[in-house]
């Protein structure tokens, strides 16, 4: 007799859980905050509403899987409150598998503090035409360690779709960036390897920068081969302020201030305004205070990549398409640097000192202009073969 | 109907059986606690409950907040000159929201939102909510959030109606956080240093808990400092009300501990790095919320300032702070637009 209520209540709670799951923001950031160490939560398929960030807070080995990118579908159209659709706060081993976050209106998924963060067949998108009102960043780990993102697809982040940043021990790959005003960027941050990603139709494809004032002072040891980086004209819809509002478009790959990087085996296609774009934050035109900050790139191979373009004037109205256009008409170099070299790693003859200079070589279609910025563009010329390094 | 009654069930059952989970258990309704006697709803604290109020509080989208400490008999806190207080284990501080019906009678016909409990384990501080029930009879915890409509009349006497939000636990700790740490936000001494009417006459907090020995090793008062009420003149120059009013509402994030570590602007009292403040330095993550200016900062034009801009806009990836308010609090802004406007 004492078990029929709770017979009726299974007979009848079964049809009532769907019910229930209406509210879904509800019921996940429940199963979140409570989550033990190894939990999987599956989430289901459909499209999901929600209204508020999702979070997970300081757990251990806790997998978050949907039923596919294109199944499980947590759309923050209407989002009222947080700045970002999911975040990761403060945990270790945390997997991100399987579903897509949708219009948020931050950023779309941000993790900070941890350990080991894993996105893998994740999709993170604006819909609609890009512009400005989309979220800045889509796949956002920033201050991690241990950060893989694996077959993953970023679309529409008014800056960048994937956006490592102060972090270490990075892997990027097999992943798809489109739409963004930076398809993937790594800010500030030591040990990356970016491979066999297609970065397209972005502002500009795949961007290596280091930034001052940040906590993580010196990014480094970012190696970006195996990628498809083509036709990344997209035209900058970045709000004015954010740094990648700089961003030239017509860009392939930009490095800014960042050291010990090597570019290599990538198909540089069709991205018609700078192919590679080597400058120091200095050439950005904005005040450095930051005392421990090198604004100059240095250490950086570039070599066995494919260039093509298609013959035509630079794309976009900023100088830089400014300068190029006038100086090489419709046949502009595929690499470009600022020609700004720290001078505390230069030698008395303004050779670069062992292992911090700048080398390019074994290109295919290698061609490379040097800006002169620091003379205001007066020597700017053609210097195809002149970065190979002597030690 | 049945069927209604029975979802009803199933709701509270799966919601209460995660409590099940939890290593230590907390009670569900905010009565347990007995921070209070008498009608819950008058707030009329327990013999060993103290009010508490802090010289400058954060903004809530104008919410009345009523502060309680209690500390464990026998125990005491000491002074410490900067930061929150290192409370004894076993603190706990009770935090309630509420609005009066009409601003202009304030504490008349009161609608009581949520009572945040704040209690220090051995491990930590732990931080529960609490959210009032229709008839103001009691609170019952809730981990995962809520939102409740809210309608009050501003100090103008104009009707407002909002959509007031309960954060979900992790949210707690997306502002309560040092290193990691959930922490109180308020109670330093500096924020205590004022006076507040208890039932025995008007009396500065500081000497207060002193004397009923909630505080120890209190030094010469001058030496106390004491942060200025934003919106008192008498309490504090322009720049010294500004920079609290930045402190309270923004640094518990913005600080080189916490939570916004990573955007470079600290906006902590003690902040003297011109450049941390945000004074011409361009954004790092800002996203649409750079609201299309370049430096955090503008000195001489808040309207170039993306600080004075994220104070205004409503949208939620671009408002600062992120979480607690959905409305703009336009004395706060008149008062960060008249210290950046006259900066130089």
């Amino acid at each position: 007799m004492r078990l029929l209520p709770f017979l009726l209540f299974i007979f009848i709670g079964i049809p009532a859980v769907s019910f229930c799951q209406k509210d879904f923001q509800k019921k996940y950031q429940s199963l979140f905050i409570m989550a033990e160490d190894g939990d999987v939560i599956e989430l289901p398929e459909g499209v999901f509403e929600l209204t508020n960030t999702l979070s997970i807070e300081g757990k251990k080995k806790v997998t978050i899987r949907g039923k596919g990118m294109n199944k499980t579908i947590l759309s923050f159209k209407n989002q009222t409150d947080g700045a970002e659709g999911i975040r990761v706060s403060d945990g270790s081993d945390i997997v991100l598998e399987a579903f897509t976050v949708q219009d948020a209106k931050g950023d779309a998924i941000k993790t900070m503090h941890v350990k080991g963060i894993t996105f893998r067949n994740v999709k993170t998108e604006w819909t609609g035409t890009p512009g400005p009102e989309n979220g800045g960043y889509g796949l956002y780990p920033v201050q991690c360690q241990g950060v893989i993102i694996d077959q993953c697809v970023a679309i529409g982040a008014s800056d960048a779709g994937i956006y490592v940043g102060q972090s270490k021990d990075i892997i990027v790959k097999k992943s798809k960036a489109y739409h963004n005003v930076a398809g993937i960027e790594i800010e500030n941050s030591l040990n990356a390897e970016v491979f066999e990603n297609e970065a397209l139709e972005n502002t500009g494809g795949i961007l290596v920068f280091d930034l001052p004032d940040l906590v993580q002072k010196k990014g480094g040891q970012v190696k970006v081969y195996n990628n498809n980086i083509h036709d990344n004209n997209y035209i900058n819809f970045a709000p004015k302020g954010n740094i990648v509002a700089s961003v030239p478009s017509g860009t392939g790959i930009m490095i800014l201030a960042a050291k010990e990087i090597e570019v290599y085996q990538n198909k540089i296609i069709n991205n018609q305004s700078a192919g590679t774009l080597i400058i120091s934050y200095t050439t950005t035109g904005k005040a450095i205070k930051d005392k421990l900050y090198d604004p100059f790139p240095s250490a950086i191979s570039i070599h066995d990549n494919v260039y093509e373009r298609k013959t035509g004037s630079p794309v976009g109205k900023d100088p830089l398409a400014m300068v190029l256009g006038r100086k090489f008409g419709e046949n502009i170099p595929h690499i470009i640097f600022d020609g700004i070299k720290n001078p505390a790693l230069l030698d008395s003859n303004g050779k670069w000192i062992a292992g911090q200079c700048i080398s390019i070589i074994n290109n295919k279609d290698q061609s490379i202009v040097n800006l002169d910025v620091q003379n205001n563009f007066k020597n700017i010329e053609r210097a195809d073969n002149s970065f190979k390094c002597e030690n | 109907m049945l069927r209604f009654v029975s979802i009803g069930i199933v709701c509270i059952f799966f919601l209460a059986s995660f409590s099940i989970f939890e290593k230590k258990i907390y009670p569900d309704k905010l009565s347990e606690w007995n921070f209070f006697k008498g009608k819950l709803s008058d707030l009329s604290p327990s013999k060993d409950v103290v009010p508490y109020s802090l010289n400058t509080p954060l903004f809530t989208d104008y919410a009345e907040k009523s502060r309680f400490v209690r500390l464990p008999s026998g125990k005491y806190v000491n002074y410490q000159k900067e930061g929150v207080l290192n409370f004894p284990e076993g603190t706990a501080i009770v935090k309630t929201f509420y609005y009066s019906a009409d601003f202009r009678n304030p504490g008349k016909n009161k609608n009581i939102i949520e009572s945040r409990v704040l209690i220090k384990e051995q491990e930590g501080w732990k931080a529960l909510s609490y959210v009032w029930n229709e008839d103001q009879t009691d609170a019952i915890r809730e981990i995962a959030g809520d939102e409740k409509q809210v309608e009050f009349i501003d100090q103008q006497g104009i009707t407002q109606n909002i959509r007031y939000v309960i954060p979900n636990q992790n949210q707690c700790k997306g502002c309560h956080n040092s290193n990691d740490q959930l922490m109180p936000i308020g109670p330093s001494v500096s924020q205590l240093n004022g006076d507040l009417n208890y039932l025995t006459g008007k009396e500065n907090q500081l000497k207060y808990w002193n004397k009923h020995g909630m505080m120890q090793n209190l030094p010469s008062f001058a030496s106390i400092p004491k942060t200025a009420v934003w919106n008192d003149p008498l309490s504090g120059d322009l720049n010294a009300r500004a920079r609290a009013y930045l402190a309270i509402n923004c640094a518990h994030c913005h600080r080189r501990e916490g939570p916004a570590q990573t955007s470079g602007l600290y906006l902590t009292e003690s902040e003297t790095d011109i450049t941390a403040i945000g004074i011409n330095k361009p954004p790092v993550a800002a996203g649409q919320g750079s609201g299309g200016r370049l430096v955090d900062i503008h000195a001489g034009d808040a309207n170039a300032s993306i600080l004075w801009y994220r104070m205004q806009t409503n949208n939620p990836g671009e408002r600062m702070p992120e979480l607690g308010r959905s409305l703009a609090h336009q004395e706060g802004i008149a008062l960060i637009k008249e210290w950046i406007n006259k900066m130089k």
